[in-house]
């Protein structure tokens, strides 16, 4: 768990070329986004936060991004993907049901909540849905694998990789308008790029990362 | 700055000017009770260079877009999530065996249509897939002359500006392309290399964005952000290489219009469009309708114009409406390098190879090429989870490597097949209208095709010193079929000339005409027949058979 791309912060190219007016407004949206549910109960927030918690945690030392709430706020705002598989119901109620049956395995195999579970036992259930084990009434005939892995797997990382610390952490030059790059060959870095550190060098990195 | 989707910018005798932030140009407008010349649904890749044509031999010609009109100076983020409001999604059920995933992947809503968020690769059909079925023996023979579509894909090329080498590799002889080819990146070496080590021709890509100023559009700056709308104009979509010159010419558009039918008369005859605009239905009188809305609206709305006289649907006595659905195979080999690659920067689809579409020495039927990638974190990202299933921590680690991924992916030809097809569903949308049901399967020689792609890519990629290898083996993009055309009334929908058979004031002129897909990207030969379309018409109307 290194950090490859020390000192790097996409934020701070804000003000430059590479961000125009309307990327910005983008980003100030995103990282404003209400952490309070607005679609879904608290209750069932509450499991679908602790899952998107093993999903993709969160880094230990940029800034944290909250998945559940830029989740909940695709389901409020009613943004949806352009297709629904036959076999799935709309989004909203999908997560009403497979939520629900988190909550369900976690009860009938630990007898307590999902979100009050250990990672492992969260890991578990989650790992169950992928592979298509879970069932129950609360899943009312909608498939867990489906559920997992085109619904709340695509969900939940679609909104943490597109939240600056992610591209921070990965050393993604984040937005490129209207300044784009110059250096397109291999190993060509643009000074308003991540550097990434080799063993020995980062110090030298972290001072060309506050530099981009 | 105003909301492109809250309300129409076409109106009141003006249009946004797309080069100017807060410009306008002037534009035309037609009355509603007066029969107009033409009526296009639908302003894409087809739509927009045959209103553009029409306008310009003058005829008096709306479009309509059920897509707002964009102003990409000020309106698109650098951005993926944002950008999101390029396509078209509202609510399409999938199934079959191989359900397509829609939306980004494949449909566009917006005055421009899907070029608006496309990736700009540019090519020809090679010219025996316009008889496939005589020369390749798969597929259905097109009623169209390869050498008189060499003629027309040099006019898109030409209007389109496309950047590309001074020869292209393979095929019959074709003019050097308009604009010289763009610089190469890392991803696009890593192809070349992969290529010749595996003794192939490669070539950098033919793209429709500009490689030199060109009018109001200056070269592109490989940003990168290619699929999600170009905000400096250097792309060359429709929004920006046609429309403006429709204008210019005496077109209307009318953004988000979404047209729910098509009304004939007493005489059988389309009369006109019923559209949904600023909160009503309207109805717009017209003496001829093009649908041009792709191949999942395109026959949607056919289907959902039946009335008593045509009960299946408009054009549809073949009962192909619909039908021979295509998609095409987008399967990709990823992997690392120690170099860094970097390849989010510029065009994703530098480099390319079409040695599978030009030799047949294989067991199944059709071509397919492939293209270096660049694909933007949270593609990158659904890449890892749908492929390799990661998520956790190890997913985590994955995405740090961004910077060293590189990856090649495939555009492959799948054949036509009946059951592969568009239908209602009862469910209705926010008009009211019924939406699409989808359905489609994989057949044996698509899966041999894929097969043999994946193999290929594979050892390209490894002999260009990629680690850590792995396949993406469900994708796909494109989409072609619906409204095929052909030279017989009993197994096509359109005719050459992109005219239905059964109402002759009918017209089809988008990716739904045809009969195969070919190994290549689609939009360059959908612009070609477009342009073609728009002059058949003019002589039609010349001798009097409109
Ligand atoms: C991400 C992506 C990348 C792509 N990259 C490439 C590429 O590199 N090269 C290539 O050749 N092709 C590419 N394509 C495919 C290409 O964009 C399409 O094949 C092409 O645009 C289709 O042209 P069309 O005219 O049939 O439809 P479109 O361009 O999709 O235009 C149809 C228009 O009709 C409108 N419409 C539909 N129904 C109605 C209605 N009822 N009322 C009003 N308006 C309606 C829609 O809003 C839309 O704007 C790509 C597609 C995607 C999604
Ligand atoms: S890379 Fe070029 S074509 Fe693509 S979005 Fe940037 S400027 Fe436009």
């Amino acid at each position: 768990m290194t950090d490859h791309f020390p000192g790097y912060d996409v934020l701070r190219k804000r003000r430059t070329p590479s961000w125009d007016e309307r990327t910005r407004q983008a980003i100030n949206d995103r990282l404003s986004v209400p952490r309070e549910p607005r679609f879904l109960s608290p209750e069932l927030f509450a499991i679908l936060a602790a899952a998107c918690g093993r999903i993709i945690p969160q880094p230990p030392d940029r800034p944290p991004v909250p998945v559940a709430a830029m989740v909940d706020t695709k389901l409020f705002e009613s943004k949806r993907d352009g297709y629904r598989f036959a076999s799935m119901p709309e989004q909203g109620e999908a997560y009403r049901r497979g939520l629900r049956g988190f909550d369900d395995a976690a009860q009938s195999l630990h007898g307590r909540r999902f979100a009050g579970l250990e990672p492992a036992a969260q890991d578990q259930i989650l790992a169950s849905a992928q592979k298509g084990e879970l069932d129950g009434p609360a899943w009312q005939g909608m498939p867990s694998k489906m559920f997992f892995e085109h619904r709340l797997l695509i969900d939940a990382v679609s909104a943490y990789y597109a939240h600056p610390t992610a591209w921070s952490e990965m050393g993604f030059g984040g937005p490129a308008s209207p300044r784009g790059y110059v250096r397109m060959q291999l190993n060509r870095r643009d000074p308003w790029e991540a550097a990434e550190a080799k063993p020995g060098e980062e110090d030298r990195v972290r001072w060309e990362n506050e530099h981009v | 700055m105003s909301d492109p989707l809250a309300a129409p910018r076409a109106i009141q005798g003006r249009a946004p000017d797309v080069f100017r932030e807060g410009g306008w140009v002037e534009m035309r407008e037609f009355s509603e009770s007066e029969a107009v010349d033409f009526v296009v649904i639908g302003t894409g890749a087809g739509g927009g260079p045959l209103i553009t044509r029409l306008a310009e031999q003058g005829f008096s010609v709306v479009g309509f877009d059920a897509g707002p009109y964009f102003r990409p100076l000020e309106d698109f983020a650098s951005d993926e999530t944002a950008q999101n409001q390029l396509y078209w999604l509202d609510e399409r059920i999938v199934d079959g065996e191989n359900p397509i995933r829609m939306g980004g992947n494949n449909s566009g809503k917006a005055v421009g249509g899907s070029t608006v968020h496309f990736a700009m690769v540019s090519l020809r059909f090679r010219p025996e897939w316009f008889k496939s079925r005589s020369l390749l023996g798969y597929g259905a023979d097109w009623p169209l002359d390869w050498r008189e579509m060499w003629d027309y894909y040099g006019k898109a090329e030409r209007a389109l500006s496309i950047s590309g080498p001074v020869t292209y590799p393979w095929g019959p002889k074709r003019p050097r392309y308009p604009y010289r080819a763009h610089e190469m990146n890392g991803a696009a070496e890593v192809l070349a290399r992969g290529a010749e080590a595996m003794g192939y021709k490669w070539s950098p890509t033919p793209l429709a964005t500009v490689s030199a100023p060109r009018g109001d559009s200056p070269p592109c700056v490989y940003r990168g952000f290619c699929r999600f709308g170009c905000s400096t104009n250097a792309k060359q979509s429709q929004l920006v290489a046609f429309i403006p010159r429709a204008l210019a010419a005496g077109a209307e558009i009318r953004d988000l219009a979404m047209v729910g039918r098509i009304e004939t008369g007493a005489d059988g005859r389309a009369t006109g469009v019923h559209y949904f605009r600023e909160g009503r239905w309207r109805f717009q009188r017209a003496r001829n309708v093009v649908v041009a809305g792709y191949a999942i609206e395109t026959p949607r709305l056919l289907l959902n114009s039946a009335n008593d006289r045509y009960p299946d649907g408009l054009a549809n006595s073949s009962g192909l409406v619909g039908r021979n659905l295509m998609t095409q195979s987008n399967q990709a080999v990823y992997g690392s390098m120690k170099d860094e690659v970097r390849w989010n920067k510029g065009p994703p689809s530098l480099s390319i190879t079409e040695h599978w579409n030009y030799d047949d020495r294989k067991d199944f039927f059709g071509g397919y090429c492939w293209m270096a990638q660049g694909p933007l974190p949270i593609e990158w990202v659904t890449v890892l989870t749908g492929s390799l299933g990661l998520w956790g921590e190890q997913l985590r680690e994955r995405m740090k490597n961004y910077n060293h991924q590189v990856g090649v992916k495939m555009v492959g030809e799948m054949l036509p097949n009946e059951n592969n097809r568009v239908t209602l569903a009862d469910e209705t949308d926010q008009y009211g209208l019924r939406i699409p049901r989808i359905t489609y399967s994989w057949g044996d020689n698509d899966k041999a095709l894929v097969a043999h792609a994946l193999d290929k890519m594979q050892t390209s990629m490894e002999l260009a010193g990629v680690r850590d290898t792995f396949q993406q083996v469900d994708d796909t993009n494109h989409l072609a079929g619906t409204a095929r055309m052909g030279s017989d009334p009993r197994s096509s929908v359109v005719n050459a000339d992109c005219r239905s058979w059964d109402i002759p004031n009918l017209w089809v002129c988008d990716g739904s005409i045809f009969p195969t897909t070919g190994g290549v990207n689609p939009s360059l030969t959908i612009s070609a027949i477009a342009l073609r379309t728009a002059d058949r018409i003019k002589a039609l109307a010349d001798r009097g058979e409109l």
